[in-house]
């Protein structure tokens, strides 16, 4: 396709360093991105992905090297010159205002500022234009907080191709879509690469850019390690380049289902905004097992995982715990019932920034266990601290520094420690690796698979569906606030998953329509 | 530009950024000084020896630190669960009235009962007052800030209708006062003959109280854990809601202790200008003390040593007393942005 | 009936549309700082200062439009002031809000016994008169309450119309709204959150300022020390109820100053006879803490309102 030696080279990124303090973020990037080309930027997190676009966009300016649009070199730190040379971004986490409508947000920042008026009749007719040529359909006039994420992602791609984009770049384009509005977007892209546009893709799915680029970069602490045409390499080895050495994930083995531990039996939750509630949701999570919930983000698992972690009660329908069904629900309520809680943010809701490692240690424990007549016993905190620091191998100087000072993986394993300490009955883990280290990933999932072991009943919930399959001995798929069967491990192969995913299969079970 | 956190500040980091932000407050006070025709070096000077230059000079300066150290460590405890405020002058206030109704002869009571009585009947009044804007706020998510400021302004005109009508003192003449206090509920003073009273030994214990809840019970630990992070607080179990209604009866109780300690151990009777703004003088002093009970003992002395002394260089000088007020407010300024700067780098990027 | 006479009247329309102009004003600034992110507790000091600065410079031999200058000039140096710490520092924006509120009032105050320091009583100026616009002005009711106010009046209700069209329909205002709810979107376009943020609290504190001005101005012919006296707060109010839209807002302004109208002449009724007058000057202030409550639950806030941004997080 592209690989035609004189396309037109169209963004050239020439020995790139950037460097915070002691850490370096990228260290001599370089490469060319040609006419009508797709590559695949592929990376850990953390491995300089985001920060190398960041230069790209002037919030940061490089500490050495040169990047170059159309032949032209692009001033360093000029928020503006690439947008307006032709490059146009979708962000992994949207940058849209949710109580502004679809076209006011895809025409913001388009005029200059001292323009007189925004010619709202012209801007709805062109975005109409575009949507059609595009398939990206969306309607101009809705407002943005009411659309789903799919729709979002149609409007932040109308908003590069508004500017007339030349050079789209994708960031983790697919975590939030079904696999169906994946394909669709694919559709969107393959048609736009068509038009002679250039698409950067920014992913750690390896089907994804075996599926859809022409060339994967791989980028692993900063540094560009690789670079392969898609048609001449494969999965495993770009897995190994991604994390530079051969990573052996613990090996987990089925395991026979125990007594259930915790039953949901029809219930229902409202909706918290967009994202929607749980719809007469039956599950029933059994001793000895690892439960997947596998599905698209914003499709009732935040529901789910408030609902076990306390935060809200059914409306409708019962909880059981251990057969019986509880009284008042609440976090403490469920941490008194042997619930261990993962939390799926561990900077905004498993840990408190300014709090020492102590005060978040015993941050769900201390009215039961480091208390006594409202005093608090600050030195067994402490040794208790210390203890867990041991045990689950947390990196750190010591119990009285600020947690916010550790790295993401010593965090999470505090708060493992925090919640695994008393051998909770039921664990629910909430997209428990997101952001971590290998290393770390591993850490999790080892700890995970123990608790398993002891006979505890775990709920996973994650998006990855490589990490649910992995794991689980048994997997639910969630969507619209709808639970699937469960499906036992390796009974189904990922496009099945998928089709579960997309909301396929529940019409004939639920009917339920609202 | 973009601030980056430094994650182990040197102490210098910790020093210097405060230092500079006093002395640009008084270089701000040098400036408006000379504006006004005053020599800056006599006016400092003036103010100095005005706080602290006599015994008189220096127990009057901590007379007027008495009520600030309870608004202080009121609006402290209430931001430090970010619990906004700003209604201590209504608080103190509704503590001074209770005082005044029990005091003044009601109850035939020995001091040594009547005394604790006023107190508490104080703190329970600041309390309740506080409790409907925090209600307010954990129910319908009203905002504290409005709704207690307005507080102010109802709560003064309540006080204005009391002193002209069921308080007015019969023996008065026509001014909006309150009849004095019985002997039995007027707070000794504490050394005989000294004009200091009770009450400033009774500010310090309850910054001290203070300071050992903060840090050594289990309201003290949640109320900070509500204060940094209220969704980490939640789902870890700590009752949100009930923690801020106790922190609001605090902090209202410990404003409604001014109130008493003002009436009881100064002056002796309500008047419409009992407190020239301690409520929100109490903020200003609360943030220079980095919201620490302590250290709100410290910055209380500060801001009443400048005032105290302002008012006597502006008699000597004809410099404005006003000038203590901007120096206090440019100081509560300058040491928020100060504070930043030792957690913070500023770069250009 | 006393009270329907009292509403039928044309005097009563035209004092609760001459209360409601510095509220208007005032309201709008709020307004304004707010849609971009900022809530800005300096209202109530932004407004002391801009009353005492456009009277001091009438009664230096300033006309009285350079005096709404000077009011708006001073407003936008504080309200510059207020976003320098709230903005690109990102510190709280209530207790920068309280500061400058504390530091306005006392300069203020400073400077009034600087410059007058043997006055006993104010010295008065010449305010603006009242101008009736040619055959509006002779409609029944209407005219004269709306079409025989002062200048400044007619100033404050075309300012709402102007704020309502840039907010809506140009490319500043969708950008003034959008860094108030999502301030990354902004920052994506390459615009600066921080100028535009900046730039809606100067002006905003500029409108605010020109508030104050309207009562030494217009509204009176001298300066007070508690002349404002807590109408900050209550603009703070009047936003929350207009749910941030500039017409809904002025429309609270009114009525809110139609209430207060009232109750100014229920205190002259045979009502005020039995009730403590205090008791009616409570009102608008309870009036402002039941607004806040009934519009509580269905707000339209901005999304990012007290939310700092910090570009480039990593």
């Amino acid at each position: 396709m592209s690989t035609e030696t004189e396309a037109q080279v169209v963004l050239r990124l020439q020995g790139i360093t950037k460097r915070f303090g002691p850490v370096t973020a990228n260290e001599e990037v370089s490469f060319d991105l040609h006419r009508g080309e797709v590559i695949a930027l592929l990376g850990e997190n953390g491995a300089g992905k985001t920060t190398l676009m960041n230069i790209l966009f002037g919030q940061y300016t490089a500490d050495a090297g040169e990047v170059e649009l159309f032949g032209q070199p692009l001033p360093p730190g000029a928020p503006r010159a690439a947008l307006d040379a032709g490059v146009g971004m979708v962000h992994q986490h949207f940058t849209l205002a949710d109580n502004l409508t679809v076209w006011e947000n895809i025409v913001l920042g388009v005029d200059h500022l001292s323009t007189l008026s925004l010619k709202p009749r012209q801007v709805k007719s062109r975005i109409r234009t575009l949507s059609e040529q595009f398939h990206l359909k969306v309607d101009p006039e809705a407002k943005v907080g009411r659309l789903t994420v799919g729709e979002r992602q149609r409007v932040e791609i109308l908003k590069a191709l508004y500017r007339d984009a030349k050079i789209l770049i994708l960031d983790e384009p697919t975590a939030v879509l079904t696999p169906q509005e994946a394909k669709d977007l694919f559709a969107t892209l393959e048609e736009a690469i068509a038009t002679g546009l250039s698409v950067i893709f920014i992913s750690h799915k390896l089907h994804e850019v075996m599926a859809i680029s022409h060339r994967v970069l791989v980028l692993r602490h900063g540094k560009l390690v690789a670079e392969r045409a898609t048609h001449a390499t494969n999965r495993e080895e770009l897995a190994a380049l991604m994390v530079g050495a051969e990573v052996s994930a613990p090996s987990i083995e089925s395991r026979a289902p125990g007594a259930p531990l915790l039953s949901l039996h029809q219930v229902s939750t409202p909706d918290q905004g967009a994202a929607p509630g749980l719809k007469a949701l039956d599950l029933t999570l059994a001793a000895g097992q690892i439960t997947g919930l596998a599905g698209v983000s914003g499709n009732g698992q935040a529901a789910l995982s408030d609902l076990l972690s306390g935060l809200i009660s059914p409306t409708k329908g019962e909880l059981l715990l251990a057969g019986a069904p509880v009284a008042s629900w609440s976090p403490r309520s469920a941490i008194a019932q042997g619930i261990a809680r993962i939390p799926e943010d561990r900077h905004k809701t498993g840990t408190i920034a300014d709090f020492d490692l102590t005060e978040n240690a015993i941050l769900e424990t201390y009215a039961s266990r480091f208390s006594r007549r409202g005093w608090m016993d600050w030195a067994r905190a402490r040794a208790f601290t210390k203890d867990l620091i041991q045990t689950y191998d947390v990196r750190c100087p010591g119990p009285d520094i600020r947690i916010r000072l550790l790295s993401g993986g010593n965090m999470q394993k505090l708060i493992l420690g925090r919640v695994l300490e008393e051998e909770p009955q039921i664990i629910l883990a909430n997209q428990p690796v997101r952001g971590l280290d290998i290393g770390a990933v591993n850490y999790v999932h080892e700890q995970l698979a123990k608790a398993r072991d002891r006979g505890a009943a775990v709920l996973l919930i994650s998006e990855d569906l490589d990490e649910i399959m992995q794991l689980s001995d048994v997997i639910h798929v969630i969507s619209e606030g709808r639970l699937s069967p469960g499906f036992a491990r390796g009974s189904m192969r990922p496009e099945e998953l998928g089709g579960w995913m997309a909301g396929n299969g529940f019409d004939a079970e639920a009917p339920d329509a609202a | 530009m973009r601030l980056e956190p430094i994650e182990a500040p040197s102490p210098a980091r910790r020093i210097v950024p405060p230092a500079l932000a006093m002395a640009a407050t008084f270089l701000v006070a040098a400036a408006l000084a000379l504006i006004a025709g005053g020599n800056p070096f006599a006016v400092f000077g003036l103010i100095l020896t005005g706080a602290f230059g006599s015994k008189f000079a220096l127990l009057e300066t901590l007379n007027s630190a008495t009520p600030l150290i309870f608004t202080g460590l009121a609006i402290a405890v209430a931001f430090r669960a970010k619990l906004w405020n700003i209604g201590a002058e209504a608080q103190l206030y509704a503590g001074a009235v209770l005082t005044v109704i029990l005091g003044t002869g009601a109850l035939g009571l020995p001091s040594y009962l009547m005394l604790p009585l006023c107190a508490l009947a104080a703190m329970l009044a600041g309390a309740l007052l506080l409790l409907g804007p925090a209600l307010l706020k954990t129910r319908l998510g009203v905002d504290e800030v409005v709704t207690t400021l307005l507080f102010n302004f109802i709560f003064l005109l309540f006080i204005s209708y009391l002193l002209e009508g069921p308080l007015k003192d019969p023996m008065g003449m026509g001014w909006p006062k309150s009849a004095r206090l019985t002997s039995e509920a007027r707070l000794p003073r504490i050394v005989e003959g000294l004009r200091l009273h009770w009450g400033f030994a009774l500010a310090l214990t309850a910054a001290l109280l203070v300071w050992v809840i903060n840090t050594r019970t289990t309201l003290g630990y949640e109320m900070r854990a509500v204060g940094q992070n209220a969704e980490a607080a939640g789902f870890a179990g700590i009752p949100v809601t009930r923690v801020i209604l106790k922190t609001a009866l605090l902090s209202g109780g410990l404003a409604g202790l001014a109130g008493f300690s003002e009436v009881s151990g100064l002056k002796g009777a309500l008047t419409l200008d009992l407190s020239p703004g301690f409520g929100y003088t109490g903020i200003v002093v609360a943030m220079l003390a980095l919201l620490h009970p302590l250290g709100v003992v410290v910055a209380a002395l500060f801001v009443a040593a400048i005032f105290v002394g302002a008012d006597s260089m502006s008699r000597a000088a004809g410099v404005p007393s006003y000038i203590a007020d901007i120096m206090l407010a440019s100081a509560l300024l300058f040491m928020v942005l100060a504070i930043l700067l030792t957690k913070f780098r500023v770069r250009r990027d | 009936m006393d009270l329907f006479d009292i509403l039928l009247s044309a005097s009563f329309w035209a004092a609760a549309i001459r209360i409601a102009s510095p509220l208007i004003f005032a309201t709008l600034g709020e307004l304004i700082c707010e849609r971009a992110g900022v809530l800005n507790l300096g209202i109530e000091g932004i407004m002391v200062a801009g009353a005492f600065a456009g009277w001091i410079a009438v009664w230096a031999g300033l006309p009285l439009w350079g005096g709404v200058a000077v009011a708006m000039i001073t407003g936008m140096m504080l309200g510059l002031v207020h976003s320098i710490l709230s903005v690109p520092f990102g510190l709280s924006q209530h207790v920068v809000g309280i500061g400058l509120t504390l530091l306005a009032t006392s300069l203020t105050f400073y400077t009034y016994r600087v410059v007058l320091p043997e006055v006993s009583s104010p010295p008065k100026i010449t305010a603006f008169q009242p101008y009736e616009i040619p055959l509006l002005s002779d409609l029944p009711i209407v005219g004269p309450a709306l079409f025989s106010q002062t200048p400044l009046t007619y100033a404050g209700f075309i300012l709402a119309g102007l704020t309502a069209v840039v907010l809506y329909r140009t490319p500043l205002g969708l950008a003034v709204r959008a860094a108030g709810e999502n301030p990354s979107a902004v920052a994506a376009q390459g615009l600066s959150v921080t100028a535009i943020r900046m730039g809606a609290v100067i002006v905003g504190s500029g409108f605010m300022a020109v508030g104050g001005a309207f009562l030494t101005l217009s509204a009176f012919d001298s300066f007070f020390f508690d002349m404002v006296n807590g109408r900050g707060w209550i603009c703070i109010a009047l936003v929350v109820f207009g749910a941030w839209k500039p017409g809904k807002a002025v429309l609270g302004a009114i009525l809110f100053a139609a209430f207060d109208a009232l109750q100014i002449r229920l205190q002259q009724t045979g009502i005020g006879a039995v009730v403590p007058y205090q008791v009616f000057l409570m009102l608008p202030y309870f009036l402002s803490i039941l607004a806040l409550v009934v519009m509580s639950r269905r707000a339209e806030i901005p999304a990012a309102l007290m939310v700092p941004f910090n570009k480039g997080e990593r």
